[in-house]
């Protein structure tokens, strides 16, 4: 293991991870992908889900919701709009973005693209509570 | 020549008004450690979000198909001006600094024929601008009951900004903010939000000849990247503009108590001789009166 792949995960409020590391998975918008050390060039839009850090034998899951991931020769970078370590997640707190979703959802005046942006929320999130 | 009991009366109102101003510039002095810390924990994010839109926009620009928040609108007719102040007052001039600079630019607009509305953020500067501008503040919001700044209500700003940009309100925003130099300077700031100037001065990573894969294609990214941009820099101007009110306020607050201080001791120095010259006179009193005898 010779070469490592540099992580950086980042929110406008702090940083919240930086190093290096073997793997990364993340939620791509047009699928999820995993990112190798001297990955190509990339640059994609993230939906809400979790982002899988591998490390040796060691895996971290962190909540990111939306955002975007950009690789380049230095190594990944994701801009998070909002991350949360999967431990530091609670039952509670999906359950409560779950109901604001279906608010959105049921919001006769939101607009087409809230609406959809609401039920990929929803899906995810509701995938993320089958999942703890 | 105030009485002596004046004299007492005003040195002790002197000396309440310098423990409170002590006591706020030491809060000052906390809150500006804790707000650097947050102006600092957020850099990384708007940094790597200006890396990675001067790359977007480099390669955009020639693109006539560009999203309009980073093109424009094309014409120069409306302009917004976000006027971010501090809710509390207690700061010096760094409330009025700003409030005159975002002035200097209506009245330069408005001599140009050019219409102007107003955004502000925080109940100072729209204490101030509503008396003459009143009818240009087309919406207002202040942070006087959160505690502390988060992404949550800068996102808040930025949407009811874009959705006026989506109905074509305006043209040309503009964001003005006390940026944070040092703790003895803040620097009343104007910068353009709409359309997105392209961060200079960026360095971007080498890509040793490779070419970037964008999923989906370019144009969607930069669609959904630029209203986060104009998020991320409404953000940054709110947590600066925190720490350049707590550092203003620190500093305002010294003077105070150097003021105070020096004028304890000027009124000390007068209740003396007062008192002095009393005392003198009553001497003179006995002794001219023992002489008479």
């Amino acid at each position: 293991m010779a070469d490592k792949l540099h992580f950086n995960l980042v929110s406008p409020e702090k940083e919240l991870f930086s190093g290096d590391v073997d793997m990364v998975e993340a939620p791509g918008v047009e699928g999820a992908f995993g990112v190798l050390p001297n990955h190509a060039p990339f640059m994609t839009v993230l939906l809400p889900g979790v982002v899988k850090v591998k490390t040796g034998g060691d895996e971290k899951r962190i909540f990111v919701r939306g955002g975007f991931a950009e690789v380049t020769p230095l190594g990944l970078t994701i801009l998070a709009e909002e991350a949360i370590p999967v431990a530091d997640l609670s039952r509670d707190m999906i359950a409560e973005r779950i109901k604001n979703a279906e608010q959105d959802l049921a919001d006769a005046d939101a607009t087409l693209e809230t609406k959809l942006a609401a039920e990929t929320t929803l899906t995810r999130m509701k995938e993320l509570q089958a999942a703890l | 020549m105030p009485s002596l009991k004046a004299l007492k009366n005003r040195i002790a109102s002197v000396k309440s008004t310098k423990k409170i101003t002590k006591a706020k510039q030491m809060v000052a002095a906390a809150k500006l450690r804790r707000a650097e810390e947050r102006a600092r924990e957020s850099r990384p994010y708007t940094e790597r979000m200006e890396g990675v839109l001067a790359n977007l926009a480099a390669s955009a620009k020639d693109n006539p198909n560009a999203p309009a928040l980073l093109r424009g609108t094309g014409a120069d007719k409306t302009h917004l001006l976000i006027v971010a102040t501090a809710d509390k007052g207690l700061c010096g001039g760094f409330n009025s600094s700003i409030v005159r600079l975002a002035r200097e630019r209506i009245v330069k607009l408005q001599g140009e024929g050019k219409t102007v509305k107003i955004i502000t953020v925080g109940r100072k500067g729209n204490d101030q601008l509503k008396r003459l501008y009143g009818e240009l503040i087309v919406w207002k919001t202040n942070f006087v009951e959160i505690r502390q700044i988060g992404f949550k209500e800068a996102q808040e700003i930025a949407s009811k900004v874009l959705s006026m940009f989506d109905a074509g309100e305006f043209d040309v925003a503009t964001l003005f903010y006390g940026r944070f130099k040092s703790v003895v300077s803040q620097v009343p700031t104007a910068q353009q939000i709409i359309p997105a100037v392209a961060p200079e001065g960026v360095e971007t990573p080498d890509l040793k000849g490779a070419v970037y894969d964008y999923e989906p294609e370019e144009d969607a990214i930069l669609k959904a990247l630029l209203p986060r941009y104009a998020a991320v820099q409404v953000f940054r101007a709110l947590l600066e503009n925190v720490a350049s009110e707590q550092a203003a306020s620190m500093s305002a607050m010294d003077n105070a108590t150097r003021n105070a201080g020096d004028m304890i001791d000027k009124l000390t120095l007068q209740y003396n001789r007062a008192r002095q010259a009393q005392i003198t006179k009553e001497l003179i009193e006995i002794i001219s009166g023992a002489e008479a005898l």
